[in-house]
C-alpha cells in the first residue's frame, strides 16, 4: 500500500477501491506510523480530555441551579408559553405570515420538514465523490442558511424574552405557603373581615397590597390581631377596623380559625 | 487472581475476540489531538455519548424520587430541589446535560457534514445519526414537562396543540401523546413519563449500538 505523497484515500482510511472492499478493520501490525493503540493509550488520553469536560460541566451545574417555576396551573391565561431553547427556532419561525395562519402546515410541516427531511437524506442528494467543502457548494451553501436561519430565529425569539422578569414572576411558592384555604363566608367575623381587611389582605387571606395573614410569618396572638386592627402596625396605618368590641372579637376568631384550617 | 477469573471465563466462553472487537484498534494520525490539534473536532461525538451517559446516570438517580403524577411531581422536584442532599447537582447535571448534548449532537453533526464523512460508504450510519437527532430531541420535548410547573405545562399545550394539526393523523397523534383529545392533565404527564424513560431510551440505544456497530465496522473517515 502507497503511503506519503502520492496515498490514496477513497473517502475513506481503510475502504479501498475496487470490487475486493474488505469490510474488516485491518490488524495492528498493518498500522505502521503515527497511528496510536486506541487501547489503551487513546483511551487513556480520552479520559483525560473527558475528565476536563466533566469539571467544566459540573462547574456549570453548581453556579446555575436548575430552574424550577410554580406549580402548572392551567387556569393561568396570562402565562406565556415559552419552550426549552432549542425549540425557540421553530416556535419564531411560526410567528411570520407566509408560516401561521392558513399557512400553518407550511410552517409547521413544510418547511421543518423539507430542511430535516434534507438532512436525513444528505448522503443521496450531495452523492458526488468529493468531499472537500468547495467541491460541493449546494450542499454547504445549503446547509450556511440553514444554519444562519436557525441562529438567527433563535436569536430573535430569545431577544424578545425578558428571562429574569419571566424568572422573577414564576418563582416556585414553597408547598406549606400554597395551603388550600377554606373561607367560611358564614363566619360571624367573616363580615367585618370583609369591611376592614378583604381589600388589602385579600380575598382568601392570601395578601395582595399587604401580607398574607397565614403562613410561617404570620405568627400572632388573639390579642396582638386585635391590637394590630385598631392601632396597625408597620405600614399598616391605624384605625383599619372601626367596629364593636364584639365584632373586633369575631374579626381576630375569624383570621385565627383560618390559620387553623391550615395547620 | 483477577487473572485466574479472567482465565476461567476465558476458557469457557473465549473472552479475546469479544474485547478486541471493542477495544483492539488503531486510531489513525488525522484524528488524534497529539498530533494535529485541529483533530479536537473529532472529540464532539465522543462528548456527545460521555453527556449522555451523564443524562441516563442522573435520570436513573432523579427517577428514585421523582413521581409521575399531577398532584405531587412538582412537589417531587420541589423537594428534591431543596431537601435532598445533592439532589439539586444530579437535576441540574440532568437538566443541563440536555442543553449540552443538543450543542455537542449538533458541533457532531456539523463536523460530519463539513467534512463530507457521510459520502459513500457511510450513508447509512449518517441517517442513524439524524434518526439518533431526532430521538434526542423528543426526549428534550418530552423531559420539559416532567416538573410540572408552569413553562413545562404551557410549553406542552403548544407542542400538543401543533401535533394536533398535522393533516389526517392530526386527532389521533395528539390523543397518543396526550392521552386525551383536549385534557393535558394526569395522563399526559404519565405518558410523557413513559415516553421519556421507557420508549425513547429503548430507541437511542438501539441506534447508539448500530451507529457504534457501523463506525467500528467501515472505520473512521480518513482525513480530507
Amino acid at each position: 500500500m502507497q503511503r506519503g505523497k502520492g496515498m490514496k484515500f477513497v473517502g475513506d482510511s481503510r475502504i479501498k477501491q475496487g470490487p475486493t472492499v474488505s469490510r474488516i478493520p485491518k490488524d495492528y501490525s498493518e498500522y505502521p506510523g503515527r497511528t496510536e493503540a486506541f487501547w489503551p493509550n487513546f483511551l487513556l488520553k480520552e479520559w483525560l480530555a473527558g475528565a476536563v469536560f466533566l469539571i467544566g460541566f459540573l462547574i456549570l451545574t453548581l453556579a446555575h441551579p436548575s430552574p424550577l417555576e410554580g406549580l402548572a396551573d392551567p387556569t393561568d391565561a396570562a402565562y406565556i408559553p415559552l419552550p426549552d431553547w432549542y425549540f425557540l427556532f421553530l416556535y419564531e419561525l411560526l410567528k411570520y405570515e407566509f408560516a401561521s395562519g392558513t399557512y400553518i402546515i407550511l410552517g409547521m410541516l413544510g418547511i421543518p420538514g423539507l430542511a430535516f427531511g434534507a438532512l436525513l437524506l444528505a448522503p443521496f442528494l450531495d452523492n458526488g465523490p468529493g468531499r472537500r467543502p468547495h467541491q460541493r457548494p449546494i450542499a454547504v451553501g445549503m446547509m450556511l442558511l440553514g444554519l444562519v436561519s436557525v441562529i438567527w430565529l433563535t436569536y430573535s425569539s430569545s431577544a424578545a424574552v425578558d428571562w429574569e422578569g419571566r424568572a422573577e414572576a414564576n418563582k416556585p411558592v414553597p408547598p406549606s405557603e400554597e395551603a388550600d384555604v377554606v373561607i367560611d363566608t358564614e363566619h360571624p367575623g367573616y363580615a367585618a373581615y370583609e369591611t376592614s381587611c378583604l381589600a388589602c389582605h385579600g380575598a382568601e387571606l392570601e395578601g395582595t397590597a399587604a401580607p398574607a395573614l397565614y403562613g410561617p410569618d404570620f405568627d400572632y396572638t388573639a390579642e396582638e390581631i386585635a391590637d394590630i386592627s385598631v392601632n396597625g402596625t408597620g405600614a399598616m396605618p391605624p384605625d383599619q377596623f372601626t367596629g364593636t368590641d364584639e365584632e373586633l372579637e369575631q374579626l381576630t376568631e375569624f383570621i385565627l380559625s383560618v390559620n387553623e384550617s391550615i395547620e | 487472581m483477577l487473572q485466574k477469573i479472567y482465565d476461567w471465563i476465558d476458557e469457557r466462553i473465549d473472552l479475546q475476540p469479544i474485547w478486541r472487537d471493542i477495544a483492539d484498534h488503531e486510531v489513525p494520525e488525522h484524528v488524534n489531538p497529539a498530533h494535529h490539534f485541529s483533530a479536537f473536532v473529532y472529540c464532539f461525538g465522543g462528548l456527545t455519548f460521555f453527556v449522555v451517559v451523564i443524562q441516563i446516570l442522573s435520570g436513573m438517580f432523579l427517577t428514585m424520587y421523582y413521581v409521575p403524577d399531577i398532584e405531587n411531581a412538582w412537589r417531587s422536584v420541589y423537594y428534591l430541589q431543596t431537601e435532598v442532599a445533592h439532589a439539586q447537582i444530579v437535576r441540574g447535571m440532568h437538566h443541563w446535560g440536555a442543553s449540552v448534548t443538543v450543542v455537542m449532537l449538533l458541533l457532531h453533526t456539523l463536523r460530519v457534514f463539513f467534512q463530507g464523512a457521510y459520502k459513500k460508504p457511510r450513508e447509512l450510519n449518517w441517517m442513524v445519526g439524524v434518526l439518533l437527532f431526532f430521538v434526542i430531541l423528543g426526549l428534550g420535548f418530552t423531559g420539559y414537562l416532567l416538573p410540572w410547573d408552569n413553562k413545562a405545562f404551557f410549553a406542552t399545550q403548544v407542542g400538543l396543540e401543533m401535533a394536533q394539526q398535522v393533516p389526517f393523523i392530526g386527532d389521533q397523534l395528539k390523543i397518543l401523546l396526550a392521552g386525551d383529545a383536549s385534557i393535558v392533565g394526569a395522563q399526559t404527564l404519565t405518558r410523557f413519563f413513559a415516553i421519556h424513560v421507557f420508549f425513547l431510551p429503548a430507541a437511542l440505544f438501539a441506534l447508539l449500538a448500530v451507529h457504534f456497530i457501523m463506525i467500528r465496522r467501515q472505520g473512521i473517515s480518513g482525513p480530507l
